[in-house]
């Protein structure tokens, strides 16, 4: 025994894999399978396309420019840039019942959030209430690293410096007189912002954590007084800061501001006129931005967006399609040989 | 010289000596002394201490300079630079694109993988070193007086050792002393060059007459050597006794190390090289790198590649210029200043953006595209290694690549460049027939014997057909103990023998014989002739009885004997007696070494002396009894049970002396002393040697021992008789041909004999005077041998000719003054070697020729046929004569019967230049008269103005095998024509007569000769070659060939050292190329495609981003993903593909060769599939990116909730992308994808929790997270592959069902049923295609139609019914006798003329042959049309 083993001991071993016979599934793309194939995922697709489309119709939305690039827009006055605190109201009506419950965002055109440079400027650690970071923070934010005192500046970098700081409130005309809508500002930034990724320094007042610091340059209040209405709502987990924080994927990107959930239009904003009394703070004209406010309700698969489905049915029917042409082309070549 | 050693002997002041250490350096020569003249004073005064000591190191690396060196040697990598070079850009501020950290990882990663690994196998060779120099051996120690045991990393050179038996040499020994009464050393040289025989070694000559042991305290002569060098071969130096006397040194003075000693009790020996400097370590080279064509070919594209990567750069650093210019003055609020707060210009942020752009796209580059190709190719190989098809079961060797990296170009060879002895043949030969004194010996009851061996064994295979282990050699114990010295270098030693039953006889009959199986020892003599040398030599005997002279013995009979004679002794065969293994046999008669000086020589050749074995009883048994003393003593510390049983047996007196010395008995009794005589075994250097000593053994003329000075020979009724062996000229391959010069013991005469190839003797032979009887009867001799030698040649035998030379004692002396003057010349010693050969071995008279034949291999015709199938074209290059040769390829059906030959033998370069006009002019003829339209045209463009080669005329270039393969011609040519045709003039014209040919045999070509053809096919047309031969004489061929083929053979290891892969048959070629080639081809060209289109694919995605972020180098995708979607997710896929996908099953590849051809075109990888492939990658992340832009237009989604989904839309897409590629699915297949996807998602996952903070800038905390929770994720994940390959898809479908390749057919055909597939391809052997496709493409192409034209001209020539074997030959055989312008001219003309008419007759109708056959001269051509 010994002997032979010696004997072959440079003789392969004799396995499937070794001998690369595997059992292996070969997968032939012969008509027989793919012209039943595509037609199976057409429908498939074509299925799916239809339950989208139809979903994507029933979602309503409504969208309204108030940049004021036009004369007679109501905000054109707020272009002005030496005027403060202007205050403009935009008039719009609805046909039907706006379907509750209605997302209040707002809208920046030609505004690139994704610049890389701006991306990286910001302070995660700063932002996280590390209050060594208040004293020093860190270098990508420069130059929104120290202001002209060098003192620093909290919360650092370019994109809490550009934070959006227009403000609206909504009015429904009920028989002329301005019944203000509640907007619910709770809940709009994602969870984990607001809970974990987001933290203020634990110093009560929340005051004193920024003391030594100044507010980012275009700001013009400090960050633990972005909301002077919930105390909670301030400093790094102030909603709509969070909100801004999450930059958006595209140069014409809207945000979710508020919602319209509570007491009278809990069940959407009923037929009428309607008043948006805009704070026009942000300047967007000096690089041919647009703002706009946006309000539509949303379905199982997010806003309106009917391409999906559009995409799914045209992707559906070609696949079928193709097998009709396959199956024309194989009945036309090809019967005749299989014998 | 001299007074300078003697200076060193009495060790003067180190200072001078220091001097003439440098100046010897200089000399190139090493002067080598004793070390213990010079222990007491170690170190400065050792004039040896500037040798390398024994100490090997082969490892690269120190524990310290692993890493800068390491790191050093992978910077060689171009790739490597660039990639360390981006990462490094990274840390730039202004222009980083990722965590620099992050961005290191990727090289940092494959730099490791490759630094493991190259950490992995130093470790392995620092063990090895360490096992190897912790050995033990003997080294003599001045202070105890004594041979110490030290480790081998402790000697030194100059150190005096001592071996024992079986012992490995530590170092190269120069050969002082030796416990052989012979002063011999025998070893075994298996280890160095694979050759399995033992070697006789040589002690240096002024030591041989030490009647006691050697002494080293009495050593003090000092030795000039050559430096070292790695030929195996050659050893030259010489020493310097204190007297002043200086001996030459051989090469068989030295033992070299790694060689095992053999059969010698003890053997003295003192250092000469150590260590690194030994001619083992010289030639132990790393295995070889080659860059494939396929790599060439991935190259061009990787360039093309970063010419992408730049435009695309350019692009986005232009937009992102413009996009700045834009705002003018204006800066947005998203705008970010520099860091000093002050604004860039545009033009200074495109420049940087450039910069940053490199980074962010280099996945571009495909940074692990090498890896993966490397790992790719150990994976193949080691399937190579592994495949069962190609595993030897005789030799227990399978396929070894040497090469590892050029496992693909297997898959695209068109040409192969074969050597045929020992290649398509088994290089073992057997005795035939033989003529002697013009007298033809047919032997046919031995081919009766041959033919019975045949049926044998192929019935005996058939009853061991499976999975027999069979008993083998069991190999000598130092191929298991010993370590491996050499590591590059299989030690196993190939032994080959002819079929599986034989090697079991053979195992079983004779273990320890190189070349022998009873096919070759069992010779049936031929009864005449027995009766013959029965009768001369019972004539003999009576007139030694009553002392009568030998000349008086007929002529014929004499020269019968003398055949004989020079059968046995014209050879270097050693003889062994197979109880004992590799035990010499000693059958002594006088202990006296051979001549070594002219006053030796007269003195020894005093009348006196003359009668055989007289005088010499008492030396020798005084030596056996030293011998077995020193036996006793070493009893005990002998490791083996071998050198024990050689003692004992040596303790006993041998047993031949009682023969020797008896007289031999009158009626002496056959039997009993035949069966004695079997046991002898022959050990040969080469195989035809074997075979003709065995052959003479049949006859009764056995050799019994060899011994430097003598041989002996046994002869019926004369009984032993010794030959005192004067000089032996070994063969070489320039002069082809060997002698020894012997005394023949009964007349007394000095004799030369030689033997060797028919041509050169023939040459030397004496002219005959044909004034006498005697020189009439030589002119018939001659005559009459070289008619049979014509038809030995016909027959495809292998033909020897025999001659003798009778030389006067002064003759010889003064030959021997003039040649001992050469050998002891340093300077240009070959050269004068060469005279004095050529002094001596002139007007030689001849006796008779031997036909031996070479069998072809298993296999072979097979093989060839398939391999030409596949669209192969096979020359074959062989060194033997042009009728043996064309008679081996019609066996081999290398040459059709249907073929016509033309043959080319010219004897000027003109004629050679007429011959191959006229050739052409013929095949256009041929050519035209098929008329296949468009083939011809090309033919003409291509060949009117001599452009033949592809580059030329790019049309052709493709498919240029389709127009030349049309001819069913075949060419033959001769070594000198081709010396003419390779001229630079006429190599043109060559290479377009052998492009139109079918196969190619040049004849008598000299190595490099094989070389130049195949260098000169190799440039000019562009095609990729593969060499493959077994012996020295084609290393060189096979070094040049684009792929080298060794057959691990009975010829040694130079030709396997040389290769690229070695393979132990001819056979084995099929499956190497047709299904390994393939699947390595395709394998890895369809992995380098999926690579180039993975990562455009990916980068292409962030491109189209640039165009929605302002061209700032922003990516949506996060880095993470970015730098280990190739490292990790998306490579296991591809690895397991590229390594484990068969497009189509052996079985069938090896059924329908001309699946082949896919790889030959290079099918699989044409340059238009790189863009393709192209076009595709930037469709598909076109798809993968607009849609989640439209789906999440106008959305709220935020830059990473967007890029997520794209990246696994990306990874899905790829993945099914490789799916589609993928042709069959193991489980592994299954496993790796959903590894894949697995390891995305849990990374994902696993990265998107880990840290709320860190991951700056993109902080992708709980991203995936929420996209999970969405459907619309899932929707996309749906559509999207789908949308992004459909095309892809489609066109395969399409392709698949309509339009099959033909390997898609093959694919199509392994689906089938087993049964239905064999007829299938049964049928297609005749109609080469598939029931599936209408019009197999590569069927016309195979078979490409001009059978009409074939048949007509097989009628126009009426000749076609003569058989092939029978004209092939009397027409060559003319056209040697007219080239050498003797014999017979009319004859000759004659049947010229015949031909020629023959030729001109039916050709005349064409225009421009008219003028062929009378002009030509001295060059003749045959172009026979055969059946």
């Amino acid at each position: 025994m010994v002997k032979q083993e010696k004997a072959s001991a440079n003789r392969p071993d004799n396995t499937a894999f070794t001998q690369q016979r595997l059992p292996a599934w070969q997968p032939m793309l012969s008509a027989g399978i793919v012209i039943p194939g595509f037609v199976l995922i057409g429908l498939a697709f074509i299925g799916i396309g239809v339950a989208l489309f139809v979903t994507s119709r029933g979602i309503q939305v409504l969208e309204i420019d108030y940049t004021g690039v036009e004369q007679n827009s109501p905000c054109f006055p707020c272009t002005d840039q030496n005027r403060k605190n202007c205050v403009c109201d935009v008039n719009f009506s609805i046909d039907t019942l706006f379907q509750g419950p209605v997302f209040f965002y707002y809208g920046l055109s030609n505004y690139f959030q994704n610049y890389r440079k701006y991306g990286v400027s910001k302070d995660d650690y700063q932002l996280s209430g590390d209050l060594s970071y208040f004293k020093a923070p860190s270098s990508t934010c420069s130059p929104y690293e120290y202001d002209k005192n060098n003192k620093p500046i909290v919360p650092c970098g370019s994109v809490a410096n550009s934070m959006f700081n227009d403000t609206f409130k909504l009015f429904q005309i009920v028989n002329g007189a301005k019944k203000q809508v509640s907007l619910d500002g709770k809940g709009i930034a994602w969870w984990t912002d607001y809970n974990i990724k987001y933290r203020n320094p634990s110093v009560t007042p929340l005051k004193n954590a920024f003391n030594g610091t100044v507010k980012p340059l275009f700001w013009s209040k400090p960050a633990y007084e972005l909301d002077l209405s919930d105390p909670a709502n301030n400093g790094f987990i102030n909603q709509d800061f969070l909100v801004w924080m999450r930059r958006a994927a595209l140069p014409n990107f809207r945000k979710l501001y508020r919602r319209i959930t509570d007491g009278d239009y809990a069940q959407g904003l009923p037929a009428g006129n309607y008043t948006l009394e805009v704070s026009y703070n942000y300047p967007v004209l000096s690089f041919g931005g647009r703002k706009k406010v946006v309000f539509s309700n949303v379905s199982w698969m997010g806003g309106k967006n009917e391409f999906l489905g559009i995409a799914y049915l045209v992707i559906g029917s070609m696949c079928v399609f193709m097998s009709i042409v396959m199956l024309i082309v194989y009945a036309k070549f090809k019967f005749p040989e299989e014998d | 010289m001299a007074r300078e050693s003697e200076d060193a002997g009495m060790a003067k002041a180190s200072k001078v000596k220091r001097q003439k250490k440098k100046k010897t350096k200089e000399n190139k020569t090493r002067t080598v002394q004793a070390n213990i003249l010079y222990d007491n004073a170690k170190g400065e005064e050792n004039p040896n201490r500037h040798y390398a000591n024994n100490k090997i190191k082969t490892t690269k690396y120190t524990v310290l300079s692993f890493l800068p060196k390491n790191l050093f040697e992978q910077f060689h990598r171009f790739a490597n630079v660039y990639f360390v070079f981006i990462a490094l850009l990274n840390f730039v501020p202004v222009v980083n694109a990722f965590q620099p950290e992050l961005a290191l990882a990727p090289v940092v990663f494959i730099l490791s993988v490759t630094a493991i690994k190259d950490l992995w196998e130093d470790y392995r060779r620092h063990r090895s070193d360490k096992e190897i120099n912790h050995m033990d051996c003997l080294v003599y120690s001045r202070v105890e007086r004594r041979y110490v045991e030290k480790y081998w990393k402790e000697v030194r050179v100059g150190d005096f050792i001592r071996l024992r038996c079986n012992e490995i040499l530590p170092a190269d020994v120069l050969l002082l002393s030796s416990s052989d009464p012979d002063r011999l050393c025998h070893i075994e040289t298996a280890t160095l060059d694979g050759e399995t025989n033992l070697k006789q070694r040589q002690v240096v000559r002024s030591f041989f007459d030490l009647d006691c042991d050697f002494d080293p305290l009495k050593y003090n002569s000092v030795i000039e050597c050559e430096k070292p060098n790695n030929d195996l071969n050659r050893f030259r130096g010489y020493i310097i006794h204190r007297s002043g006397r200086r001996d030459a040194l051989y090469k068989e003075n030295l033992l070299l190390r790694g060689c095992t000693i053999r059969n010698t009790e003890e053997a003295v020996g003192i250092v000469i090289y150590a260590g690194h400097e030994t001619k083992a370590m010289l030639n132990n080279n790393g295995p070889r790198y080659k860059r494939s064509k396929l790599e060439r070919q991935m190259n061009v594209d990787v360039f093309w590649c970063v010419i992408i990567l730049l435009v695309m750069c350019l692009f986005a650093a232009v937009g992102h210029g413009l996009w700045m210019f834009q705002y003018g003055d204006k800066r947005p609020v998203f705008d970010v200043l520099s860091p000093e707060g002050t604004d860039l210009s545009p033009i200074m942020s495109a420049i940087y953006l450039f910069l940053t752009m490199i980074i962010v796209f280099q996945v571009l580059i495909p940074i692990s595209l090498f890896v993966s190709i490397e790992i790719v190719k150990i994976c193949q190989v080691y399937f190579i290694h592994q495949d069962m098809d190609l595993y030897d079961e005789e030799t227990d060797s399978h396929l070894q690549c040497r090469a590892l990296n050029i496992t693909e170009d297997l898959g695209q060879m068109q040409y192969i460049f074969s050597d045929k002895t020992g290649t398509l043949t088994e290089n073992k030969m057997v005795f035939r027939r033989c003529t002697v004194a013009g007298v033809e010996y047919s032997h046919d009851a031995n081919a009766r014997r041959l033919a019975m061996y045949q049926e044998m064994d192929s019935e005996e295979e058939e009853c061991t057909s499976h999975g027999g282990t069979l008993p083998r050699r069991d190999s000598v114990t130092s191929h298991q103990s010993a370590p491996v010295v050499l590591r590059s270098q299989s030690t196993k030693s190939h032994r080959r023998t002819g079929s599986r039953a034989e090697a079991k006889r053979a195992s079983i009959l004779s273990k320890h014989t190189a070349f022998s199986s009873p096919m070759e020892k069992d010779i049936t003599p031929d009864p005449q002739l027995l009766d013959k040398v029965n009768e001369c030599s019972s004539q003999m005997d009576f007139m030694r009885f009553h002392s009568q002279p030998m000349s008086q013995l007929p002529s014929d009979l004499s020269d019968i004997i003398d055949f004989f004679i020079a059968l046995t002794i014209c050879n270097t065969v050693v003889v062994s007696s197979p109880n004992q293994p590799r035990q010499k046999v000693r059958m002594r008669f006088e202990l006296k070494s051979p001549v070594k000086t002219i006053e030796d020589f007269i003195k020894r050749f005093t009348p006196s002396r003359l009668t055989s074995g007289s005088n010499s009883s008492s030396s020798s048994s005084l030596i056996t009894n030293r011998s077995s003393n020193k036996g006793c003593s070493s009893m005990l510390s002998s490791p083996s049970a071998e050198s024990t049983l050689t003692k004992l047996d040596e303790e006993r007196p041998p047993r031949g002396l009682d023969h020797a010395f008896s007289p031999v008995p009158p009626c002496y009794d056959g039997k009993a002393w035949d069966k004695e005589e079997g046991e002898l075994r022959y050990e040969a250097e080469s195989p035809d040697e074997a075979a003709l000593v065995y052959a003479a053994r049949a006859y009764k003329c056995s050799l019994v021992g060899r011994l430097p000075d003598q041989v002996t020979v046994e002869l019926p009724h004369l009984g032993k008789l010794s030959f005192e062996l004067l000089h032996t000229l070994g063969f070489d391959s320039t002069r082809k041909r060997m002698s020894v010069v012997v005394r023949h013991p009964l007349t007394d005469q000095i004799t030369v004999y030689t033997k060797g190839a028919d041509s050169v003797i023939m040459d030397l032979i004496k002219p005959p005077n044909t004034g006498n009887s005697k020189g009439k009867r030589q002119k018939k001799i001659v005559y009459r041998t070289q008619n049979y030698l014509n038809l030995y040649a016909a027959d495809g035998l292998r033909t020897l000719c025999i001659a003798k030379k009778i030389l006067s004692k002064d003759e010889y002396a003064c030959w021997l003054q003039r040649h001992l003057e050469a050998e002891t010349a340093i300077q240009g010693r070959e050269e004068l070697l060469f005279e004095s050969a050529l002094r001596l071995e002139t007007n030689l008279q001849l006796l008779g020729a031997t036909g031996i034949e070479d069998r072809l291999q298993d296999g072979v015709p097979e093989t060839i046929a398939s391999l030409r199938k596949a669209g192969l074209q096979i020359w074959v290059l062989t060194g033997d004569k042009q009728e043996t040769a064309v008679n081996i390829a019609y066996a081999c059906k290398l040459l059709d019967p249907e073929e016509e030959i033309l043959t080319l033998n010219a004897d000027s370069q003109e004629a050679c230049a007429l011959l191959l006009e006229e050739s052409l002019h013929y095949i256009q003829a041929k050519f035209l008269c098929s008329s296949t339209d468009q083939a011809a045209k090309a033919f003409h463009t291509n060949f009117a103005p001599f452009e033949i080669y592809p580059s030329s005329s790019p049309s052709s270039s493709s498919s240029h095998t389709v127009p030349f393969m049309v001819h069913r011609l075949g060419l033959v040519i001769d070594g000198r024509t081709l010396a003419y045709a390779l001229d630079k003039s006429l190599e043109d014209k060559f290479l377009a007569v052998a492009r139109s040919c079918r196969s190619v045999l040049c004849c008598r070509s000299t190595p490099l000769q094989k070389s130049m053809v195949v260098k000169l096919v190799r440039n000019k047309l562009k095609v990729m070659t593969l060499a493959i031969g077994d012996g020295a004489n084609d290393v060189s061929m096979i070094q040049v060939a684009d792929v080298g083929v060794g057959i691990s053979g009975q010829e040694g290891m130079q030709a396997v050292m040389a290769s690229d892969f070695a393979l132990p048959r001819f056979r084995y070629l099929q499956k190497l190329l047709l299904v390994h080639g393939h699947w390595c081809y395709s394998r890895l060209a369809n992995m380098i495609l999926y690579f180039f289109y993975k990562n455009a694919m990916f980068v292409a995605l962030i491109f189209w981003y640039q165009f929605y972020c302002g061209f700032s180098g922003s990516a949506m995708i996060d880095q993470w993903y970015l730098i280990f979607f190739n490292l990790m997710f998306s490579a296991f896929p591809q690895l397991i593909t590229g390594t484990l996908d068969k497009d189509v099953s052996a079985e069938t590849l090896q059924q329908l060769p001309h699946l082949y051809v896919n790889g030959q075109n290079s099918e699989e990888y044409k340059p238009y599939m790189f863009w393709m492939n192209m076009i595709d990658a930037f469709y598909q992340s076109l798809v993968c990116f607009f849609i989640p832009y439209f789906a999440y237009a106008d959305s709220d989604v935020d830059l990473f909730t967007w890029g997520t989904p794209i990246t696994t839309l990306a990874l899905f897409t790829i993945l099914l992308h490789l799916g589609i590629e993928t042709k069959t699915w193991t489980w592994m297949n299954w496993l790796s994808i959903t590894f894949s996807i697995a390891l995305f998602f849990t990374v994902a996952l696993c990265y998107n929790a880990s840290c709320p903070t860190c991951y700056s800038p993109s902080n992708p905390y709980w991203t995936m997270q929420r996209l999970l929770q969405d459907p619309l994720f899932y929707l996309l994940c749906a559509i999207t592959p789908v949308a992004a390959l459909l095309p892809r898809y489609f066109y395969r479908a399409c392709q698949g069902t309509l339009f099959p390749s033909p390997v898609q057919v093959g694919r199509q055909l392994d689906k089938l049923p087993t049964e239905i597939r064999r007829n299938i391809l049964s049928l297609s052997r005749v109609k080469v295609g598939s029931p599936l496709s209408p019009k197999p493409p590569f069927l016309s192409l195979a078979k490409p139609s001009p059978k009409g034209c074939n048949k007509k001209d097989q009628r126009s020539f009426p000749s076609s019914n003569t058989p092939p074997a029978k004209k092939g030959p009397v027409s060559q055989a003319d056209e040697e006798k007219g080239q050498r312008s003797q014999v017979q001219p009319s004859d000759s003309v004659r049947s010229h003329s015949d031909l020629y008419t023959l030729v001109a007759t039916e050709i005349d109708t064409l225009p421009y042959t008219k003028d062929a056959p009378t002009t030509l001269g001295g060059a003749t051509a045959s172009f026979n049309q055969s059946l």
